[in-house]
């Protein structure tokens, strides 16, 4: 009989042809968390520049009160599912306070935003719907087609006219969930929500909006691409994570649909784990409020990341998209992408590296994501990090003017 | 009855970066050594030349040129009733 991990032998090599010197993406060990932008790794000082971080409230001093309040009333974990003993006072409270942000009927929380994902498509659309997702859609959406029973069609990434198209040949029959994200995580593309909104409603589809990396960043009071194109009453479903701007862990889904609250009972990833502790969902309830009543920590993230785009800009570098809090530098060569990571991080910052085939088009990113709470000084340091660094392997050609 | 094979064979080929011969029992993963990515992006393809919808649900079970171009076929004289 063979090995049952031999099938993992192709990921094997093709980890071991990656020629890691020192370290590696999964031996990054935080040894010590100076501040929402800053860690010791390998006993050195390093700015972080990859931790989706958005709005820095981890060390929100209101945030960590909340959580140790709770803490201490109601101990460290509820040890059971929300549907037996796993529902308190603060899990309530925390989904009125969303669905107040966002102006819905309803809202469910869930233990993290991957199972937020996989809850509600997998859930929502069943056997005879289709469920229509952008391909380049994050893995947790892919996952929960998979769990589903619905029939799975993707579109060209961020393409309204692909989507018509789709949803054309798809016919009338069958209910359609389509499925996009508000802000791409790998490049930092935002969807063209407008756009997209409007193919859906002339398909009578229902869309659903995975805000993980826009909440916070986008919109009047932090809800997200949706609120900032002005559609919120036009999608059927946002969903999100609070391990980004609400700085712990945790996901949700709102929506005004009058039957959803039967999903308590249907979704099996929301019945079959134990809930949030308290502690987590009372600094996640503190982070929301945060982040709908001040604007300040999102004016100072989009501040930094229009300094890193344009520094980066003006270095020489190919970044991923327009100016947003995640700024991916494109890097040709795979080889020369894992070495300007490590040159990063022993220069001391920490940078996400993202390749094939968690990346689109077959990009090797150096992917950074900014925080409200980084300084202008630390950004000016990333960008001369990266300048120096590129530089010196001949990455960047042109001398510095 | 359609035939989709030959006209699935002529659009592997821009893509077919190993410059193997592509028949009915060539694979995509291990002829072809296309990723999963790959693979989507050719489905889609597909459905645009052949004006179909392909669901993603199907991939699992084709392995081979041929097993598509059967699926190709059956998907288009379904859309022909």
């Amino acid at each position: 009989m063979a090995d049952l991990f031999d099938k993992f032998d192709p990921m094997i090599r093709a980890r071991e042809a990656l020629g890691f010197v020192d370290s590696s993406p999964i031996d990054v060990v935080m040894e010590q968390i100076i501040s929402p932008t800053e860690a010791v790794i390998k006993g050195k000082r390093t700015i972080l520049a990859g931790t989706n971080n958005y709005l820095g409230l981890t060390f929100d001093p209101r945030c960590i009160k909340a959580a140790h309040e709770a803490l201490d009333a109601a101990g460290t974990g509820t040890t059971g599912s929300r549907v037996l003993n796993g529902t308190y006072t603060g899990h309530k409270a925390l989904e009125a306070a969303i669905a107040r942000l966002y102006g819905a009927e309803h809202c469910m929380v869930f233990s993290t935003g991957f199972l937020a994902n996989i809850a509600s498509i997998g859930t929502i659309a069943g056997k005879d719907d289709v469920i229509v997702i952008d391909a380049d859609s994050h893995a947790s959406i892919y996952d929960a087609c998979k769990m589903s029973d619905a029939t799975i069609v993707r579109f060209k990434h961020n393409d309204p006219d692909d989507l018509d198209k789709r949803l054309r040949r798809l016919g009338t029959d069958a209910n359609v969930l389509i499925v996009i994200e508000g802000l791409y995580s790998m490049l930092g593309d935002k969807a063209p929500m407008k756009e997209l909104v409007e193919v859906k409603n002339r398909h009578g589809a229902a869309l659903m909006v995975d805000e993980a990396h826009s909440l916070g960043v986008f919109g009047e009071t932090g809800c997200g691409v949706v609120q900032e194109a002005g559609v919120m009453h036009d999608v059927e479903f946002v969903v999100g994570t609070f391990s980004k701007s609400v700085g712990t862990i945790g996901g949700y889904c709102v929506s005004n649909h009058p039957k959803f609250e039967i999903l308590r009972l249907a979704a099996r990833p929301y019945m079959f784990t134990a809930s949030l502790p308290p502690s987590v969902v009372a600094s996640a309830l503190k982070a929301v409020e945060i982040l709908g009543s001040e604007p300040q920590h999102r004016e100072k993230l989009w501040r930094n990341a229009r300094q890193l785009h344009e520094g980066l800009t003006s270095a020489g570098f190919n970044l991923g998209a327009a100016p947003s809090p995640v700024v991916a530098v494109k890097i040709d060569d795979r080889d020369m992408a894992v070495r300007l990571w490590e040159q990063l991080l022993n220069n001391g910052v920490y940078v996400n590296l993202a390749m094939p085939p968690a990346t689109p088009q077959g990009l090797n990113l150096l992917r950074c994501s900014l925080s409200a709470a980084h300084t202008e000084e630390q950004v000016r340091t990333i960008v001369d990090t990266f300048e120096r660094l590129a530089r010196s392997n001949s990455v960047l050609s042109q001398p510095a003017a | 009855m359609s035939n989709a094979l030959d006209e699935i064979v002529t659009l592997i080929a821009p893509h077919n970066r190993k410059g193997v011969a592509v028949t009915a029992s060539s694979t995509f993963a291990t002829d072809l050594e296309w990723d999963s990515l790959t693979v989507m992006d050719f489905v889609a393809e597909m459905e645009d030349h052949f004006d179909i919808i392909i669901p993603l649900n199907l991939l699992p079970d084709l392995e081979t040129v041929g097993q598509v171009a059967d699926a190709v076929n059956q998907l288009i004289e379904k859309k022909n009733g």
